[in-house]
C-alpha cells in the first residue's frame, strides 16, 4: 500500500515541478495562453512517463520478472492507493481483498447460545434437492426397509454413478410422490440412537483420484460437490480446475462457521487433504478478514490457498471469492464445498463413517429464542422450531432470506441447509406505505433514514414493498455486487436468448446466491434468481 | 381497516370496464401498498419501489416549482416596471404567477396521465409511474405563457410517440419531459423562441402597451379590493420604455458577458429573479434538489459531475478560442445562465434513456455537458443547447453502453 502511495507522490511532483519552468516566464498578460502552455507541458511529462512505464514493463518481462508478484509500473492503481489495508493476522503468502460494495441486510433474531443437540423423529432426502436431477430417481429402497445411515437411498437414473445416502438410520416410512408422480422425499423414522453404515476409507497418503472418486461416489458425499458453472452436483468425469471453500457467510442471520469448526479441525484437515487430491489446481479457502481476527481452525489449514476477504454480503459467497482470486473463465469447472461438507468427508477418513449431522441456526424476529442446534442432514422442520415461534403470521425458510426455499412445519431440511430464517408474513396493506412507511424495513436508498441507525435490526417481512415494473433504475445491481459483472444486461440477455452475449457478460460466474443481494435491492421488484437460473438452464441444455 | 372494506367493494370489474379498473387499481396502490408477498426468489424486499423513487424526484424539483411559479408574476410586474423589489406586491406576483402556472400543470397531467392511464388499460397492465417525473418537469422547462393547447399536443406527441410507442416506462429512447419541449421548439418556434417569451404577459404589454388579465385576476382583485391592499391594473400596468425581456443568454449572445451585466447581475442571475423558462433560473434551489438526489442515490453522481465537467472544459476551450464575445464570457459564468443546472440535475439524469452502465454514465455526461456547451454558443440561432444535447446523447447512449459491455465481454473472453 505504502508503495502505491509513495508512487503517486513522486509522479504527482514530477508533473508538478514541470510547471515551475512556464510559472516564471508569465508576465500575466493573455493568461489563456499560458494556461494551454501549461497543459501542453502537462501532457508531455504525461507522455514520457506513460513511455518509460511502458519501457519498464517490457525490460521486465524479457527478464522473467513475474509482474503479478511485483507490480513494475511507476503510476500507481487507484485500488492499491485506497483499499483497505490486510490486517496483522495476514500472513505472507496470504491474499487479502477488502470488497467495498455489498449491502448487509441486519434481522433482528440473531442465532446465539449453546449449541442445542435435536434429534427429530424423522428425516428426509429429497431429490427435489438437487438441481437437473430427473424428477423419478431410481430408489433403491422401500418403506418398511431398515437403513443404516451411510446406505444408499437413491440414484439418478441418467448419472447412476452418484450415490445419495441416508443421513441417519432407521426405518423407511414413506416414498412420498408428487406431481406427476415426481419423487418429492424419501422418509426415514429415525432410530433413537443412530448407527452407521461402515466405512474403509482408502488411506490418503497413496490413494490416486481415480480411488477417491470411486469411494466419494459410493458413499454420498459426491452431491456435495457442488460445480460451477451451473451450481449443480459435479460432474463425475470432469477434473475440476480448482476447489473454493467460503469459511464464512455474510448472508442475514447466517451460521457463524466457528462454532461448527471447534472440535472439528482435524476431520476439517483430512477433509482438506481429500479434497487436494481431487483436482489438478488448488483448493482455496475463504476466509473472513472483516476484523474480529482468524478463526484458529481455519486459519491453521494447510495445503491450500488461503485468502481474506472483508466486505458485506455477499462477500461470503463463494462466486464472489472465486470470481476476486481466480474467475471462471470459458470452459472453466470449479467445485465449491460448505465447510460442514468438508467435515463429513473428513469423518469418513477419520472415523470411518458417514456423519451427516449438521449445525443449524435458527434466527429471525419471528423465533422467541433464535438458536444454534445440531441435528441431521434432512431434518423435519416442524420438530426443530415447533414452541419456539410466534403467534404472529410467519414464514419458515429453509435457508437465509435472500436465497432460501419457502417450507412449512411438515416439511424437512433440504441437503445442504444450515440455516432456518422465520420472519412475518406481510401479507398485509399499508397506507401510503410506498410514501410514509410506518415500520422500518432495510433498504439501500437513502430515502429512508436507514443511514441514521446503522445498527439498527430490522424485524423483516416478505411483503413485497411494491409491484413488479421495468427496469428503470441502472447502477442498482453494479453497487451490491463485487464482481466485474454487468446483472442488468445479463438479465436483458437471458430474456432474449442470447447465448453469446449470455456467456460474454458472465454468467457461467454466477449462481442465485450471488445475485440475490441484487435481486433484493432492485426497485423493479424484478425476480433475477429465477431469470438467471432460466439462464442457466438455456446454457446447460445447449452443452 | 373499514376503509380498504369499502374501496375493495366498489372495485370495477376487470373484465367488463377494463380502463376503470386500471384507474381503480392506480388510486388504489396509490392509497395503499399491496399486500403481495415475495414469492420464489428473495423473501424480502428492499423498501424501495418505483413510486417512491418518482416522488423523490417531484420532490426534489418542489422549491424550483415554488420559486418558479412566483417569478412568473415577479418577471411580469419588472416589465410593467411596478414592484420592483423582490416581495413587493408579494400577493399579486404570487397570484399572478399560480393563474399562469395551475393550468399549465392541470393540462400537462391531464394529458399525459390520460394517455398512460388509456395505455395501461389497452395493454391490460398496471399503471407504471413513470410519468409523475415526466408531467413534474414539462411545466418547469416550458416558457410561463405557452398557449395551452400546444401544451397539449406536445404531450400527447411526447407520450404517445415517444414512450408508448417503444413499450412504456423503462423502455423509452428519449426523455420524454425533453421530447415534448422540443415538439413545441420545432413545430411553433415562436411561443418557445425570441426574447417576448420569456416573460409572462409581455406580448400584451408590448403590443397594447397595457396588460390585460383574466376573469381569475378579477376574481382575485375583488378578494384584494376587500382586504385593502394593492389590485392588478390595467390601465396603469405599462412597459418599461426600453425593456425588452431578453435573458441573460440572448443578451451574452449579443454583446458577451458585458452586455449581460448591463441588464442583470450575477447575483440575480445566481438566486434566478431573471426571465427564463419557468423552473430553470434559480441555481441555489436547483442544486439543493440535485443534492437530495445525490443523497438519496436517486440520481446518478457520475453523471451529474462528468455533465459539469464537460460543460467546464468546452467553455474553457470556448475561452481560448475568443471568436466571438458570447465564446468569451468566463466559463462560470456559463453555468449561471440559462438550463445548464437544471438539465445536469434532473434531465440527463433520466436513468431510463441515460447510459446504463457506471463507465458508460461519465461518457454520457461528458459528452452532454461538451455537446451542449457547443450548441449554446455556437448555435446561431438559439442560445442554448441541453435539450438538443440530451436528446442527441440519449440517442446514442444504448451505442456508448454496447462498447462498455463489448469491452467487459472481451475481457472474460480474452483469458479464456
Amino acid at each position: 500500500m505504502n508503495i502505491a502511495r509513495r508512487k503517486f507522490a513522486i509522479v504527482f511532483s514530477l508533473v508538478f515541478l514541470s510547471q515551475f519552468s512556464f510559472a516564471q516566464s508569465g508576465s500575466g498578460s493573455n493568461y489563456l495562453l499560458y494556461g494551454l502552455i501549461a497543459v501542453g507541458l502537462l501532457l508531455l511529462v504525461f507522455a514520457v512517463l506513460t513511455l518509460a512505464d511502458n519501457l519498464i514493463q517490457i525490460e521486465g518481462k524479457k527478464m522473467g520478472v513475474d509482474s503479478k508478484k511485483y507490480d513494475l509500473g511507476i503510476f500507481p492503481k487507484i485500488t492499491d492507493m485506497f483499499s483497505k489495508k490486510a490486517p496483522q493476522y495476514v500472513n505472507e503468502g496470504e491474499g487479502f481483498k477488502s470488497l467495498s460494495k455489498g449491502f448487509d441486510i441486519k434481522l433482528a433474531g440473531e442465532p446465539k447460545g449453546e449449541i442445542k443437540n435435536v434429534h427429530t423423529n424423522r428425516y428426509a432426502l429429497k431429490p427435489t434437492d438437487f438441481i437437473g436431477m430427473s424428477p423419478i430417481p431410481k430408489v433403491v429402497v422401500a418403506a418398511g426397509d431398515e437403513v443404516k445411515a451411510g446406505d444408499v437411498i437413491f440414484f439418478d437414473k441418467k448419472r447412476p454413478n452418484i450415490m445419495y445416502t441416508a443421513p441417519v438410520s432407521g426405518e423407511v416410512v414413506e416414498v412420498k410422490r408428487g406431481a406427476k408422480r415426481a419423487i418429492v422425499e424419501v422418509i426415514i423414522l429415525a432410530d433413537k440412537e443412530v448407527t452407521y453404515k461402515e466405512i474403509s476409507a482408502p488411506d490418503l497418503a497413496t490413494a490416486d483420484r481415480d480411488t477417491l472418486k470411486g469411494f466419494f461416489l459410493e458413499n454420498g458425499v459426491w452431491p456435495m460437490f457442488n460445480q460451477r458453472p451451473f451450481d449443480i452436483v459435479a460432474d463425475e468425469n470432469v477434473v475440476p480446475r480448482d476447489i473454493f471453500i467460503s469459511t464464512f457467510s455474510t448472508a442475514p442471520l447466517a451460521l457463524d462457521n466457528s462454532i461448527v469448526i471447534a472440535g472439528n479441525e482435524a476431520s476439517f484437515q483430512k477433509g482438506l487433504d481429500a479434497l487436494g487430491i481431487m483436482t489438478d489446481g488448488s483448493v482455496y479457502l475463504g476466509l473472513d478478514g472483516r476484523g474480529s481476527g482468524p478463526v484458529t481452525g481455519f486459519a491453521s489449514a494447510t495445503g491450500v490457498k488461503k485468502n481474506y476477504f472483508s466486505g458485506q454480503h455477499p462477500a461470503g459467497n463463494a462466486g464472489v471469492q472465486i470470481h476476486n482470486t481466480a474467475p471462471i473463465k470459458g470452459s472453466d469447472v470449479v467445485w465449491t464445498l460448505d465447510v460442514q461438507d468438508v467435515i463429513t468427508i473428513g469423518k469418513l477418513f477419520t472415523e470411518g463413517k458417514y456423519d451427516a449431522s449438521r449445525i443449524l441456526a435458527l434466527g429471525g424476529a419471528q423465533v422467541n429464542e433464535p438458536s444454534i442446534i445440531k441435528t441431521y442432514q434432512g431434518a423435519s422442520i416442524g420438530d426443530l422450531v415447533s414452541g419456539n415461534l410466534s403467534n404472529e403470521k410467519y414464514r419458515i425458510i429453509a435457508g437465509d432470506v435472500l436465497t432460501g426455499q419457502q417450507t412449512s412445519e411438515e416439511d424437512f431440511l433440504g441437503f445442504g441447509n444450515t440455516q432456518i430464517s422465520v420472519i412475518r408474513e406481510g401479507d398485509d396493506y399499508e397506507a401510503f406505505g410506498w410514501l410514509l412507511p410506518i415500520k422500518p424495513r432495510p433498504s439501500i436508498s437513502g430515502t429512508f433514514p436507514n443511514f441514521l441507525f446503522p445498527n439498527f435490526k430490522f424485524e423483516g417481512e416478505t411483503n413485497t414493498h411494491g409491484e413488479k415494473r421495468a427496469f428503470v433504475v441502472s447502477g442498482q445491481y453494479e453497487s451490491v455486487l463485487p464482481m466485474d459483472i454487468y446483472p442488468q444486461h445479463l438479465m436483458k440477455a437471458i430474456m432474449a436468448g442470447d447465448f453469446e452475449r449470455m456467456e460474454g457478460l458472465g454468467i457461467n460466474e454466477l449462481t442465485e446466491e450471488d445475485l440475490a443481494v441484487c435481486e433484493f435491492v432492485c426497485t423493479s421488484k424484478m425476480p433475477l434468481q429465477s431469470i438467471l437460473r432460466e439462464g442457466l438452464d438455456m446454457m446447460r441444455s445447449q452443452g | 381497516m373499514g376503509l380498504i372494506d369499502l374501496l375493495k367493494k366498489i372495485e370495477p370489474d376487470k373484465k367488463k370496464s377494463p380502463f376503470l379498473h386500471t384507474l381503480f387499481d392506480g388510486f388504489f396502490t396509490f392509497a395503499y401498498t399491496p399486500n403481495t408477498v415475495t414469492q420464489g426468489g428473495v423473501h424480502m424486499r428492499d423498501g424501495m419501489d418505483l413510486k417512491r423513487l418518482m416522488v423523490y424526484v417531484v420532490l426534489a424539483m418542489q422549491l424550483c416549482y415554488v420559486f418558479g411559479t412566483y417569478n412568473i408574476g415577479h418577471q411580469h410586474f419588472v416589465a410593467a416596471g411596478q414592484y420592483m423589489g423582490f416581495i413587493e406586491g408579494f400577493h399579486l406576483k404570487l397570484v399572478h404567477g399560480l393563474i399562469q402556472m395551475l393550468p399549465i400543470f392541470v393540462v400537462a397531467h391531464v394529458v399525459g396521465l390520460g394517455i398512460e392511464f388509456w395505455f395501461a388499460a389497452k395493454k391490460g397492465h398496471a399503471i407504471e409511474e413513470g410519468f409523475l417525473v415526466s408531467g413534474a418537469l414539462i411545466p418547469l422547462i416550458m416558457p410561463p405563457d405557452v398557449p395551452l393547447w400546444i401544451l397539449a399536443v406536445a404531450v400527447a406527441f411526447a407520450v404517445i410517440i415517444g414512450k408508448e410507442a417503444f413499450g412504456g416506462t423503462g423502455m423509452n429512447i428519449w426523455n420524454v419531459a425533453l421530447l415534448a419541449r422540443v415538439f413545441v421548439f420545432f413545430a411553433y418556434p415562436t411561443t418557445i423562441a425570441g426574447d417576448e417569451v420569456w416573460v409572462s404577459g409581455y406580448n400584451t404589454l408590448a403590443e397594447g402597451t397595457q396588460a390585460t388579465y383574466t376573469w381569475a385576476h378579477g376574481l382575485f382583485n375583488n378578494l384584494f379590493a376587500l382586504m385593502g391592499v394593492a389590485t392588478f391594473n390595467e390601465a396603469g400596468t405599462h412597459i418599461v420604455d426600453g425593456y425588452s425581456g431578453a435573458t441573460p443568454l440572448a443578451l451574452a449572445y449579443q454583446g458577451g458577458w458585458e452586455n449581460v451585466t448591463n441588464t442583470f447581475t450575477p447575483a440575480q442571475m445566481w438566486w434566478g429573479t431573471i426571465p427564463g423558462s419557468i423552473g430553470e433560473t434559480s441555481k441555489p434551489l436547483i442544486l439543493a434538489g440535485a443534492l437530495v438526489l445525490i443523497f438519496t442515490k436517486v440520481a446518478s453522481w457520475r453523471i451529474m459531475v462528468s455533465m459539469f465537467l464537460g460543460g467546464m472544459l468546452m467553455s474553457m476551450l470556448l475561452n481560448v478560442w475568443d471568436a466571438t464575445p458570447f465564446m468569451d464570457v468566463p466559463w462560470y459564468y456559463q453555468m449561471y445562465m440559462g438550463s445548464f443546472l437544471f438539465a445536469m440535475a434532473f434531465m440527463a439524469t433520466d436513468p431510463v434513456t441515460a447510459s446504463g452502465t457506471n463507465t458508460g454514465k461519465w461518457i454520457y455526461g461528458f459528452m452532454i455537458g461538451f455537446v451542449g456547451m457547443i450548441v449554446r454558443v455556437l448555435n446561431p440561432a438559439y442560445p442554448e443547447g441541453w435539450m438538443l444535447a440530451i436528446l442527441f446523447m440519449n440517442t446514442f447512449a444504448p451505442l456508448i453502453d454496447h462498447y462498455v459491455l463489448e469491452a467487459n465481454m472481451s475481457k472474460r473472453m480474452k483469458h479464456a
